[in-house]
């Protein structure tokens, strides 16, 4: 499946200054390893000791990955991820 | 008076440190970023004689608050009352209780004028002309109140279901309110990609390390009012899970700085509704992670934030503290609401029920001891969210205007009379 990796400005600079990034991936996680291996300095920002940042939520087509699989969530051609830094508080 | 207390800006999980300026996460692990200041320098410059003299209200303590110079903006915001409720002791079953009254709050009757001043008094100090929010409801009417006062612009955004007081609470000072058909958190995400692009001061993104230093006010003022002491256990509404961290950080730092005499020991019991419980939920569970509401269900609108920013860092405070956490159905926040006015004179908005009730449920749980100690933070007014109570109140009788219309509705009484 192809799928729409959205980078929000602050990891810009990690992901070549790119606002998107296209990958070939059949889950969430699957398209977050495509994009590390892309853009190896990704992985640092997202992934500590092997489990996504505590910080960093992810979003397929505007829903939390927590209310569907988490990393196993499946994704479809077309989709969208996006990756959201938890930086807003309430 | 110049405050240059601060040192500079920390990671609270990885402790990596930043100079001062308008970001509020960690570059390497996107952490929050928290301000942290020179408290040895502080010791015997800030003394309880010194903080006397001055005015009571939060700037009293503008060495623990995180500006460089003089604030600008919510000059008479704090100095609220800690009222003594014996009467709602007794109904609740504890010694002595204690109600720090935000819901009297200048100048918008919410404890988040605390954090709107500082908040805005930095924005100017960053030079920022427009600032904004993401608020369910009491932000919202604070930040326009105040951006006004400031002549500032700003931006609201809010759930296009909130009370229709905190409404209209916002739009008359004049602020853009932009009503998002979402959840809360559907609007926080909305803010943070609108402050990227933007680049306005919002008060509880870009600009939320200052923003929360505002709340440990209440703390400092809780410490001073009780005499220069921390009480035993400590109540609190939570909605991001901020407010909690704040109390406890403002009687760590008053300990550190050597006005007060002994370490605090305070127990910490968070409070939320049944309908939107993450934190208490994880507290109670005994999870590390709060496991985030999709879709909050409660009357109380100001608490029902389903993934909370500080959710993580409140349920580790309210542990390592030893107290505990609980959440109350619809019915109870009301029951809670109703009873602090009639024992205590205090009308609470929904949080304030909330906190009431959870107090309740923990004392009967035996979680709080009946002997012991109680403050109860109620953070904003009732008249704010007086749709939560229509169904409780009936309506007054209603008589024309003979004497004899009114005797026969007192019938039944054993009022005295005297002719």
């Amino acid at each position: 499946m192809t799928v729409k990796i959205q980078i929000p400005t602050p990891l810009r600079p990690h992901a070549g200054n790119l606002a998107s990034v296209e990958v070939r991936a059949n889950t969430v996680g699957e398209a977050l390893g495509e994009l590390c291996k892309l853009h190896p300095a990704m992985d640092q920002r997202l992934f500590e000791n092997g489990q996504l940042r505590r910080f960093v939520n992810i979003f397929i087509n505007d829903e939390d990955m927590r209310y569907l699989e988490n990393l196993a969530t499946p994704v479809k051609d077309g989709d969208e991820v996006a990756i959201i830094p938890a930086v807003a508080g309430g | 008076m110049s405050s240059s207390f601060v040192k500079g800006m920390k990671c609270r999980l990885c402790g990596k440190l930043y100079p001062v300026s308008p970001v509020n996460f960690c570059q390497d692990d996107f952490g929050p970023l928290e301000i942290d200041y020179d408290y040895e320098g502080l010791k015997g410059v800030l003394t309880k004689e010194k903080l006397e003299a001055r005015t009571f209200n939060m700037w009293r303590y503008q060495e623990l608050l995180p500006l460089e110079g003089e604030p600008t903006v919510g000059l008479h915001v704090g100095g609220t009352p800690l009222i003594r409720a014996d009467r709602l002791a007794k109904e609740i079953g504890v010694k002595t209780l204690w109600i720090k009254n935000d819901a009297v709050n200048s100048p918008t009757l919410s404890f988040k004028d605390r954090v709107v001043a500082v908040a805005l008094s930095k924005a100017r100090e960053f030079g920022l002309q427009t600032v904004g929010c993401a608020s369910t409801g009491n932000l919202a009417n604070s930040v326009a109140a105040n951006a006004a006062a400031a002549g500032m612009q700003c931006y609201i955004f809010i759930p296009s279901d909130l009370e229709k007081a905190k409404v209209m609470g916002t739009t008359v000072y004049g602020a853009h309110v932009i009503k998002v058909r979402g959840t809360y958190d559907e609007v926080n995400r909305l803010c943070t990609q609108v402050a990227f692009k933007f680049g306005w001061g919002f008060v509880n993104i870009n600009l939320r390390p200052f923003y929360a230093e505002g709340s440990k006010s209440m703390g400092f003022e809780i410490a001073e009012q009780l005499g220069w002491r921390t009480p035993q256990h400590v109540v609190s509404p939570m909605a991001g899970g901020a407010l909690v961290g704040k109390i406890s950080k403002a009687f760590q730092e008053f300990y550190k700085i050597g006005l007060l005499k002994q370490e605090p020991t305070t127990k910490f019991y968070g409070a939320q509704a049944t309908g939107c419980n993450p934190i208490s939920g994880a507290v109670k569970n005994g999870w590390e992670s709060h496991r985030p509401i999709r879709k909050p269900n409660t009357i109380c609108k100001s608490l029902a934030i389903g993934d909370p920013a500080d959710g993580y860092f409140a349920a580790k405070l309210i542990r390592e503290s030893g107290g505990w956490a609980e959440d109350v159905t619809d019915d109870e926040i009301r029951e809670g609401m109703l009873l602090l006015a009639k024992t205590e004179g205090v009308f609470a908005e929904t949080a304030g029920g909330v906190t009431v009730a959870t107090a309740r449920k923990l004392v009967e749980q035996g979680r709080i001891p009946k002997n012991e100690e109680v403050v109860l933070l109620i953070t904003g007014n009732g008249l704010k969210t007086q749709d939560s109570l229509t169904t409780q109140l009936g309506e007054p009788v209603t008589i024309g205007t003979s004497l004899s219309e009114f005797e026969a509705t007192m019938e039944n009484t054993r009022e005295p009379v005297l002719a």
